[in-house]
């Protein structure tokens, strides 16, 4: 029972952070209905600048504790900072893609969008590649693998926590703005129909990069968490943890943001529970084979119908 | 006249195709091998292709049914199966039960979006990949299948040990490749004009219409899907053959699906000529233009350090990637198009 209990933990970690990930997946298909296959290279490349920036601000020079060089306040403050740059970087550059890329592609056939999306993938591959060469790369373990809960039965690190703090807040912030912004009003709006939003004065191209610009962001910020949580990093991680992300964005019905949630931490949690009870090595083919049940029996995902919201 | 002069144009190129290995030693050596391989690929691209290309469907796990193929051929002939099924029979068999499985995936798959069925065949390829791999009593794990027998082993034509023959000299396999490859573009380019294949044009320029023109329009996607299942199970029949095994599962990854893809986009949607030619295109980038490249640039001294930054070959995916980008940008119907695909794709631009 215990075993099990915490292999639901941490599929809970887990399916947040894939949760973060298939945010952007659904953003983007939401608003011009492009399966961005980019988004999982993105995060490889955020998570390529984690890496580089964790040396550069020497927060990676960890004691025999655990916790950096630096003190633990340093550590919170650097890794807040990792968060934040990562962030703007993976956000920067998705806009940027978009512009030179999709949005010429807008009237097209949908295939060309699609098509173009796997090329910026391999693109973003061969960059990463050089960033970081063939071989995986070992992420410095920048927090202390201490458990913050009594007794030694289940674990819950400072790691797991640091997936709560980040995802949880950012979530929140993300569908307060979908809700109440005026932004996130002209969201759902070119969302709906992107004619009739155009007509009533809303910039559409601004509104789309906007949502590029937020997806990327929330990727970016999961590639920091990536790799201070999964420890291992490799210029093929972004082909893997995208297809998660998409599965999950499908599963919770594609172009709705709670749906994302709901999905990914069901795919984590599927995920860490096929690895404990089946192998980890069939992990991939179960996600899969869900993937494919679901788009046949339920095409519109968990939360796909009941919600209006759609971004 | 038009269609006169581009016959006889086949008919050349196959003409120095199946006089190549007589005249040309190097052939008979590890390059027959390669230039077999070619033709299998080129059998591949042909069979994603009526999906791409002719029917509008992406199809993003063309491997995982190579693969089958493959795999369906060795447990037929191999030793440790009890089947040692005939060399022919055997391929038969495969292609049809590839046929099966693309059915079987198709049918309750096909009624969904495309981009939906992108995804789904995508994750039909990592589970194959992932069951090939894991499965080790039967698909003999990261080892592969074999030895898979060469065709007409044990058969004796006027002295001639057809097995024996087809082991030793790879000119054996070029030739039955080539004929398949043969056979295939004709039988593609006969369909391409039959009713089925204006179906599949039809249904791929607007479904609505085409069925309001009473055509079932499931019925005709997933005659393609089938279609080109079996296509592909052919080339993995023929790959697991001249490879005398299946290799390992990595052998039929996402990578290799996107690369066949590739292939047929750059060369032309839909577009038989243009298959060909994106076909030799990817492979010729990788076993000619690279090699050449790199070596060019050792020999110019720009490279002391042997930084990977400075090798042609480091750079094979973003000028693939990038390829793509310039390629649905500014020439969507691809090298050589098909003409009306390209009146299409044009038309839905601004």
């Amino acid at each position: 029972m215990q075993f099990f209990l915490q292999q639901c933990l941490i599929g809970l970690t887990n399916g947040a952070l894939i949760a973060l990930v298939a945010l952007g997946y659904t953003m983007v298909y939401g608003i011009i209905g492009l399966i961005n296959f980019a988004h999982g290279d993105l995060i490889m490349l955020g998570a390529c600048l984690a890496l580089s920036l964790v040396a550069a601000l020497g927060i990676g020079v960890a004691d025999a504790g655990g916790m950096a060089a630096v003190g633990p306040a340093g550590t919170w403050l650097g890794i807040a900072l990792l968060v934040g740059l990562c962030g703007l970087f993976c956000g920067g550059l998705n806009v940027a893609v978009d512009r030179i890329v999709y949005k010429p592609l807008r009237t097209a056939p949908k295939l060309a969008p699609l098509v173009s999306a796997i090329g910026v993938s391999f693109i973003f591959m061969n960059i990463g590649l050089f960033w970081l060469g063939p071989a995986d790369r070992s992420f410095p373990e920048l927090l202390p693998a201490a458990n913050l809960l009594p007794g030694d039965g289940l674990q819950f690190t400072w790691k797991d926590l640091l997936v709560v703090l980040v995802v949880g807040p950012l979530m929140v912030a993300l569908s307060l703005l979908v809700r109440t912004t005026k932004l996130g009003k002209a969201m759902r709006a070119v969302s709906q129909d992107q004619t009739a939003a155009a007509l009533v004065g809303i910039d559409v191209d601004r509104v789309i990069a906007a949502t590029f610009f937020i997806g990327g962001f929330l990727g970016g910020a999961a590639s920091v968490i990536y790799g201070l949580y999964i420890n291992t990093i490799s210029f093929q991680m972004g082909f893997q943890n995208g297809l998660y992300a998409f599965t999950a964005a499908v599963l919770g019905g594609i172009g709705s943001i709670p749906g994302a949630v709901v999905g990914g931490i069901v795919i984590g949690l599927v995920r860490s529970l096929s690895s404990a009870y089946v192998g980890e090595r069939w992990t991939g083919a179960i996600v899969f084979a869900i993937l494919i049940v679901i788009l046949v029996f339920r095409p519109e995902g968990l939360l796909g119908r009941r919600t209006k919201e759609k971004v | 006249m038009r269609t006169f002069l581009r016959e006889r144009w086949d008919l050349v190129a196959l003409g120095v195709l199946a006089v190549a290995p007589l005249v040309v030693p190097a052939l008979g050596g590890a390059l027959g091998g390669q230039v077999t391989t070619l033709f299998i690929y080129c059998i591949l691209a042909l069979g994603l292709n009526v999906m791409v290309g002719y029917t509008g469907l992406v199809h993003l796990g063309i491997a995982a049914f190579f693969g089958i193929g493959a795999y369906l051929m060795a447990i037929l002939t191999v030793p440790m199966y009890p089947f040692q099924v005939g060399w022919l029979a055997a391929a038969i068999i495969s292609v049809l039960a590839t046929a099966g499985v693309g059915l079987a995936l198709g049918a309750p798959t096909l009624r969904l979006r495309g981009d939906y069925l992108a995804i789904v065949t995508l994750g039909f390829g990592e589970v194959v990949k992932v069951t090939l791999r894991n499965l080790e009593q039967i698909t003999g794990g990261m080892k592969g299948l074999n030895p898979v027998p060469p065709p007409g082993a044990g058969v004796k034509l006027g002295g001639l040990d057809l097995g024996l023959a087809f082991a030793i000299d790879p000119r054996w396999f070029y030739y039955l490749a080539l004929a398949a490859l043969a056979g295939v573009v004709v039988a593609m380019r006969r369909l391409e004009h039959s009713r089925l294949g204006r179906a599949w044009v039809a249904v791929r320029e607007d479904e609505l219409a085409a069925s309001a023109m009473g055509i079932s329009a499931t019925r005709v996607k997933l005659s393609a899907f089938a279609m080109s299942s079996a296509v592909a199970g052919l080339a993995g029949c023929l790959y697991a053959g001249s490879l005398s095994t299946t290799a390992d599962p990595n052998a039929y990854d996402f990578n290799r699906s996107i690369m066949v893809l590739c292939a047929v986009i750059l060369g032309g949607l839909g577009s038989i000529p243009g298959t060909l030619l994106g076909v030799a295109i990817l492979v010729g980038f990788d076993t000619v233009l690279a090699p050449w490249a790199d070596s060019w640039i050792q020999q110019m001294n720009i490279n002391p350090t042997g930084s990977s930054l400075l090798s042609f070959s480091g750079w094979r995916l973003a000028i693939f990637g990038l390829a793509l980008v310039i390629v649905m940008r500014y020439r969507p119907e691809g090298l050589v198009p098909s003409r009306r695909l390209a009146a299409e794709l044009h038309e839905a631009q601004p």
